[in-house]
This record gives structure tokens, C-alpha cells and sequence, in this order.
């Protein structure tokens, strides 16, 4: 019985720790941008999903284009929407408990939660994996949006490095997954490429996503089974 | 200032809306394959595109920064060898950091 508890708290312990560090570099990117430490801090407390946070960031310091900043920053977070249809069965279904759960449904705690044996174990997944990733993250947010802003100028800290390589971090994983991932991958880096001369900021990454329509109409189904839980990475 | 607290609110409202849908929509609505594929794909699609975009871009202009694609570059290498998310971020930033500290890019 013990034991049956202690898995999904050490699972969900060791992996929350293990991505919510990644707070710091979100921290040190957003005030790099141009966003300042609190902007970063609620940004991190309120949205807490990480492709988002760092989205926004990105088109900050792109200047004039926050409303396509914003709509690319929420359509990156559609895909917790899906998790939540998986974690709609496991979680609690009613009231202040099922709103304040729904904050935590982001790629890791959905890789906790569905790899438990039963529903006990997958909610006890579920908290320990949202109480630490919550409390890491916005930590080290904290911690590198007020070390980005006395250590130095960002260019000069490489800083301007830091939300690209985090993109690439994030899909490396769904890249290895299949041909049709990295073609859709490929189609939206062109689309977004051949479009910024002629559009406001924000809008070619919007466009991109007509890659993952033609991907999503040419193959319907994925090349491999697909995995029971997804990649873990940042929130 | 006041545009970018609005677009972290809204950014925020939005993102918790999204979290709060799969858990409330009836199972039906995204049975159908290829919706779920395209949800799927989305993410890889946009981020994607965010990568060549902060890559090259310079505002509405497309630019080669050496010190900039070498950070990539060494972010690459570090995934390559299955290096952590952290420490891919921190390989990029230092690689480009140094270089121009050098002068050589």
C-alpha cells in the first residue's frame, strides 16, 4: 500500500524538479526581451505553460507584433486542451478542485498521470508532479529574470539564443517521431521564413500552422503507435 | 508597457482557457483523426517556425548573425547528444556569449 504511493510522488517529485529549473532560462529570456520582472513572474504563475511563455517573450522583442505574439502564444497552447480530454476521467470532476487542476494540465503531469496503474496513483501522480513544477518554475523565473537584468546586457550573454534553442529543445523529441512531423517541422520554418518580409511580427508564425493542417490532411494517422503518455519537457 | 501586461493577461486568460476545455468538452467533439492529428501537429508547426524566425529575423528583415546561428548550432550538438533541456539552452547562450566576447562574431 506504501508502495503504491510512494511511485507516482517520486515520479512526479523527480521530473517536476528535473523541468521546473528550466524556469530560469524563460526568466532571464523574458527580461531579456524586454519584459520586466513582474510581466515574467505572472507571465510564469498565470499561464504556466512553457512553448507559451516563451512565444511571448519572442514577440516582445519583436516589437509592434503583440496581438499575433498573443494569438500564436494561446494557439501553442492548444495541445493541453487534448491532455486535458485524456486526464478528463482521472482528475476531480467538479468544483474549485476540478478549475485549480485544470491549471496544472501540461505535458509533464500528463506524462505522470497516465503512466499510473490506477486512478488513486494517477491523482497522487497528478499533484505531486503540478505542486512541484509549479513551485520550481516560477522560483527560478524569479531567479532569471532578476539575474538577466544585473549581469549584463543580453546580446552579450547569448541571451537572444535562449528562446530559439528552447524551441528547438521542445520539438527535437516530436521531430525523431516521423517523417511527417519533421516535413510539417520544415514547412512552417519556410512558410514563416518566406513571409516575414511582407507581414507584421507575429503573423508568419500564425501562418505556419496551415503546415500542420496539410501534415494533419495529407497523413491522419501517425507513422509509429503512438506513445501511451507524451514527451516530457518544459511545462 | 500597458500593451504587454495587456498581452500577458490575455495570453494567460487564454492558455488556462485551453487547460480548462479537455477537461469540461464532451469526448466526441475531437474524435475525428485528423482534428486530433492537426492538434498534434500544430505545436511542431509553430515552434518550428519560431525557431527560423528568431534565427534569421531582425524585426520585418531576415539577417545572418554568426554569433547567433553558432549558439544554434552548438544547441544542436548538445541535442544530438541527448544533453537536457537545460543544458542545450545554456550550451547556445554561453557558445554565442563567448564568441562575441572574442569579437569573432
Amino acid at each position: 500500500m506504501a508502495r503504491a504511493r510512494v511511485r507516482p510522488v517520486r515520479d512526479g517529485v523527480a521530473l517536476g524538479l528535473a523541468v521546473g529549473v528550466s524556469g530560469v532560462a524563460f526568466g532571464a529570456a523574458a527580461v531579456g526581451s524586454g519584459m520586466n520582472v513582474a510581466q515574467a513572474c505572472v507571465l510564469s504563475l498565470l499561464a504556466f505553460t512553457g512553448a507559451s511563455q516563451f512565444a511571448l517573450a519572442g514577440a516582445v522583442a519583436g516589437g509592434a507584433g503583440l496581438i499575433g505574439g498573443v494569438a500564436g502564444a494561446i494557439l501553442l497552447g492548444s495541445r493541453n486542451a487534448l491532455y486535458g480530454l485524456r486526464l478528463a476521467d482521472l482528475l476531480p470532476h467538479r468544483g474549485i478542485r476540478k478549475l485549480v487542476a485544470a491549471h496544472g494540465v501540461i505535458d509533464e503531469t500528463t506524462a505522470v498521470t497516465l503512466a499510473q496503474p490506477d486512478v488513486a496513483a494517477a491523482r497522487l501522480g497528478f499533484l505531486a508532479t503540478f505542486v512541484t513544477i509549479y513551485l520550481t518554475w516560477n522560483l527560478t523565473t524569479l531567479l532569471g529574470a532578476f539575474g538577466a537584468g544585473r549581469l549584463g546586457s543580453p546580446q552579450s550573454l547569448g541571451i537572444d539564443v535562449v528562446g530559439p534553442a528552447a524551441f528547438l529543445a521542445l520539438i527535437w523529441p516530436r521531430l525523431r517521431a516521423g517523417r511527417t512531423e519533421r516535413a510539417v517541422g520544415l514547412a512552417g520554418a519556410v512558410i514563416a521564413l518566406a513571409t516575414t518580409p511582407f507581414l507584421p511580427t507575429g503573423m508568419p508564425v500564425i501562418l505556419a500552422a496551415f503546415a500542420a493542417l496539410g501534415g494533419a490532411l495529407i497523413s491522419p494517422q501517425p507513422a509509429s503507435p503512438q506513445p501511451e503518455s507524451p514527451q516530457p519537457e518544459v511545462p | 508597457m500597458t500593451g504587454v501586461w495587456v498581452a500577458v493577461l490575455v495570453t494567460a486568460a487564454g492558455c488556462y482557457a485551453l487547460k480548462l476545455t479537455g477537461l469540461v468538452v464532451p469526448r466526441g467533439v475531437l474524435s475525428n483523426p485528423r482534428v486530433r492529428r492537426f492538434a498534434e501537429l500544430v505545436p511542431i508547426a509553430l515552434l518550428a517556425a519560431l525557431v527560423a524566425v528568431q534565427a534569421f529575423g531582425a524585426g520585418q528583415s531576415l539577417t545572418i548573425d554568426p554569433a547567433r546561428l553558432a549558439g544554434l548550432g552548438a544547441a544542436v550538438a548538445a541535442l544530438l547528444l541527448r544533453a537536457p533541456f537545460l543544458v542545450v539552452v545554456v550550451v547556445a547562450a554561453g557558445t554565442a556569449a563567448v564568441l562575441r566576447a572574442l569579437g569573432v562574431a
